[in-house]
């Protein structure tokens, strides 16, 4: 990877300011890029449209996860229990579509707003309480995976008998394209309009910035830091859908471990973990590399276990250029 | 002429797109106390990254006591004999004072097992030594901040160095902490040793500096003798330009409708039953001691701290404040000394700053930020405050001090506050900026805005405040107007102990009272 980043170095230092303030972003893609190209010269099965598209579709779980919880590591938050919440959700979905038969346009909603409700809970342990995030969402963490196993029983809820709950993730509103790659692509859209366009997310990178100076500036940060978390928690709801509808089934004891995979997604993006710093596009092409790598790697046999390993040295590389960078700068 | 301690000659450093010394030189002679003044970026705090060993000189040559000189680190610097008080603390709070002092070379026992107790009776030796009455096992943090200077000054002063150069050291310290430290200073000069004093305080550089250095622009300019140059003469040579500190207080009027009303406000920390009024477009200064509680009394207003007792009056009616979010709703606009931590987001670019407090009132439309709006009108708010950025894009940590707490000020203007309160408006900003401010604050009141200016500098209370509040020990000891407000009386007032001394407190008539309340 080294021989393709210095010709990305030098053309970042003739452009302009806006444009090097993206670099981060166009690191990351080139990055990306040069990861992409690598696995089609190695492999003969890497380069297809239905490889493309198979990597899109495994991303759609962890990208979903990763576009939330960068609202709240932006605003120099955590939210460790996505991943469990994510299961919660998915049995919450069971739950409402499955055990109640509520119809699907009204079971779906309700588990993204389940989400949303599990958001406003840590957000009130954070902001009101004044717990810091990293033990409130732990504390979540434990508690969304153990309720999912109570609300469960322990058995998975199949959603077999629900006539297009499954189209949400596999079906073809647009040909060649499923129905979560658009999913994905939309909430991808607008999340990235509100985070750099919306009330909400000016203050959550004002909040991020620095907490203090933003509340003595006469904003209620008590108030947006609970809209933070809870609008956060709406992708969690979401996640919850999605994976559901993709395995067919609410898995209740699944979960755990997706929000550092999640995290890891943000922090490959360029989202800095101390707050005040990110984007959505950083965390969706951090997302994809973690996609192309699991699926590159794979298709080069070569095992899971190395493709952690690998995993991890891309988050190191990816946050220690991140660090040069702004020493340079 | 004398034998010089250390010598600096024709030193050059640049940084990427930036030349911060040219042909810099400078001396210092054994057994004496250098003052080196420059506006802010002129140069000093490079010369003593180089000084220290952070950075190293592009060309150029250093001698310390006849030897080159050429650290690798900070680390090195010190065992070459050169200490260096930063203007940032750099002490850990969690430490006691002694530990804090030998931190990185504690007394051992068997190579792995702390000697605490020999740690603490080389600390109390050494604090002996400095005739410094502090206790070795108190934890810094609790330290008021002249004490933890006074730590900074023993942990370099346990170096033995040859030279120890200050930054700064007197920005947060009171007049008579100021003096407890000279005195330090004039123990620790003798032949043999030097002191190099930073500061913008043009007496206290006359109090207690031999000689004068000036820079400017990263070039040496001038060095005169400390005893003889007058103030104007050094600040021109600072600016390169003279400037008048003659002025007085502007726009003083006796008939100004009153705006805040603030009656028997107590807090649990501190505050006893403050009382003042703010009138319309007038400067009211708040002077006091460190600890007085002015800044205490700020921070009630806005409702950053729980107010036990008291009511709070805004043009004639009784308002609660229970948080910022509700002052800055009153117009109510606070300005924090510590800029940095409380006055700015200073990762973020000077548009994002100036609109952060009216974002919502201003610049929004169903919950989306109208972008083209905030630039424009954040674009002429920097204009009409002459804040000297490349645009409003600017990264705001890259202004200087100056054009920060502009940035602050053009936040509040934004919100349309009507009362601003200025802690400490001009702490860390040089001398020609600091006109600058004074001017500004004018404007504003004689615009009719309201303005609480609190500060520890004597000299900028006079200049600037119709009328002037004194407090000591969280009391309200006394408003003098601008016509009879003097240093000497200031410090009087500022000086009353009422809880220790009962002859303060009849003098404050609080004899009674007091005994009322047991």
């Amino acid at each position: 990877m080294t021989t393709v980043k210095t010709p990305a170095g030098e053309q970042a230092g003739g452009l302009t300011g806006a444009v090097k303030s993206r670099l981060q972003q166009l690191l990351a893609f080139a990055s990306l890029v040069v990861i992409y190209a690598f696995f089609s010269i190695v492999s003969p099965f890497f380069f297809s449209y239905g490889n493309f598209i198979a990597i899109l579709f495994s991303t759609v779980v962890i990208g979903t996860l990763a576009i939330g919880t960068t609202f709240v590591i932006i605003s120099a938050g955590i939210d460790l229990s996505i991943g469990t919440g994510m299961a919660l959700c998915a049995v919450m979905s069971g739950v409402f579509i499955v055990n109640l038969h509520l119809p699907l346009a009204l079971g779906v909603p309700l588990t993204i707003l389940f989400g949303g409700f599990m958001g406003l809970v840590n957000g009130v342990n954070v902001a009101v309480l004044r717990i810091p995030p990293f033990i409130a969402t732990l504390a979540m963490m434990l508690a969304a995976g153990g309720l999912a196993l109570v609300l469960s029983h322990s058995t998975p809820i199949y959603f077999t008998d629900i006539a297009g709950y499954t189209d949400l993730s596999s079906g073809f509103l647009i040909p060649n394209l499923p129905n979560a790659v658009l999913i994905l692509l939309v909430i991808a859209i607008i999340a990235g309009v509100l985070l750099t366009k919306s009330v909400l997310g000016r203050y959550t990178y004002s909040i991020g910035s620095n907490e203090e100076v933003t509340a003595l500036s006469g904003i209620d940060v008590r108030r947006w830091k609970l809209g933070i978390y809870a609008f956060a928690g709406l992708f969690t709801g979401l996640a919850g859908v999605m994976i559901s509808a993709r395995l067919g089934s609410a898995q209740p004891a699944t979960g755990m471990g997706y929000e550092l995979q999640a995290i890891a997604a943000v922090v490959i993006g360029g989202t800095s973990l101390s707050g005040g710093k990110g984007s959505i596009i950083g965390t969706l092409i951090g997302a994809l590399i973690i996609s192309v790598l699991n699926n590159g790697l794979q298709i080069m046999s070569i095992p899971q276990e190395w493709q952690n390993v690998i995993l991890g040295a891309v988050i190191l590389v990816a946050v220690y250029t991140d660090r040069i960078r702004k020493k340079e700068a | 002429m004398t034998e010089n301690l250390l010598e600096v000659e024709g030193v050059n450093k640049s940084f990427p797109g930036v030349r911060a010394l040219h042909e810099m030189r400078l001396d210092l002679r054994s057994g004496e106390v250098l003052a080196l003044v420059g506006e802010n970026g002129a140069g000093k705090s490079t010369l003593m990254k180089l000084l220290s060993g952070i950075h190293t000189a592009d060309s150029g040559r250093f001698t310390l006591g006849g030897e080159p000189y050429q650290p690798s680190g900070p680390r090195h610097a010190l065992t070459l004999g050169i200490s260096i008080i930063h203007q940032e603390f750099n002490l850990v709070p969690h430490l006691t004072v002694a530990q804090n002092i030998f931190i990185g070379r504690e007394p051992r026992r068997a190579r792995v097992l702390l000697d605490e107790r020999r740690l603490n009776a080389d600390a109390a030796a050494l604090l002996d030594r400095l005739s410094l009455r502090l206790d070795p096992r108190t934890v810094a943090g609790q330290l008021t901040v002249a004490n933890q200077q006074m730590v900074e000054i023993a942990k370099a002063l346990s170096y033995e160095p040859r030279v120890l150069i200050m930054d700064e050291p007197t920005a947060a310290l009171n007049d008579a902490e100021v003096g407890t430290l000279h005195e330090l200073i004039r123990r620790f000069v003798r032949p043999g040793t030097g002191v190099i004093y930073i500061s913008h305080r043009m007496e206290e550089i006359k109090r207690i500096a031999d000689r004068v250095t000036v820079i400017r622009d990263g070039e040496y300019i001038d060095t005169l003798d400390a005893g003889t140059a007058s103030t104007s003469d050094i600040i021109a040579l600072m600016v390169g330009r003279a400037i008048d500190t003659g002025a007085r207080p502007e726009g003083v009027r006796a008939d100004r409708d009153v705006v805040l009303g603030v009656e028997g406000l107590s807090t649990k920390a501190l505050l006893t039953d403050v009382s003042f009024e703010l009138r319309r477009g007038e400067i009211l200064g708040f002077a006091g001691l460190m600890g007085a509680g002015r800044t205490e009394v700020a921070r009630a207003l806005v409702g950053a701290d729980k107010i036990d007792k008291g009511t709070v009056t805004l043009h004639g009616k009784r308002v609660h404040i229970g948080n910022p979010a509700d002052a800055a709703r009153l117009g109510i606009g606070y300005l924090s000394e510590d800029r940095k931590r409380y006055g700015l987001l200073l990762e973020q670019d000077v548009k994002a700053n100036i609109a952060l407090s009216a974002l919502r009132d201003r610049f929004t439309q169903a919950g989306f930020v109208r972008d083209g709006a905030l630039r424009t009108d954040a674009a002429e708010r920097a204009g009409s405050l002459h804040i000297k950025t490349p645009s409003v894009d600017q990264t705001t940590k890259l202004l200087s001090g100056g054009n920060q707490q502009k940035v602050v000020i053009a936040k509040w203007i934004a919100k349309a506050c009507d009362i601003l309160i200025f802690d400490e408006p001009t702490r860390g900003i040089d001398v020609g900026a600091k006109e600058e401010i004074y001017q500004l604050l004018n404007e504003l009141a004689a615009q009719g805005k309201s303005i609480i200016m609190i500060s520890s500098e004597l000299p900028e209370i006079l200049r600037m405040a119709h009328r002037v509040v004194v407090m000591s020990e969280g009391r309200v000891t006394h408003v003098l107007g601008a016509a009879e407000a003097s240093q000497e009386n200031i410090m009087h007032y500022a000086t009353l102990r009422p809880d220790e001394n009962p002859d303060d407190a009849a003098e404050l008539g609080l004899g009674e009272q007091k005994a009322g309340h047991t």
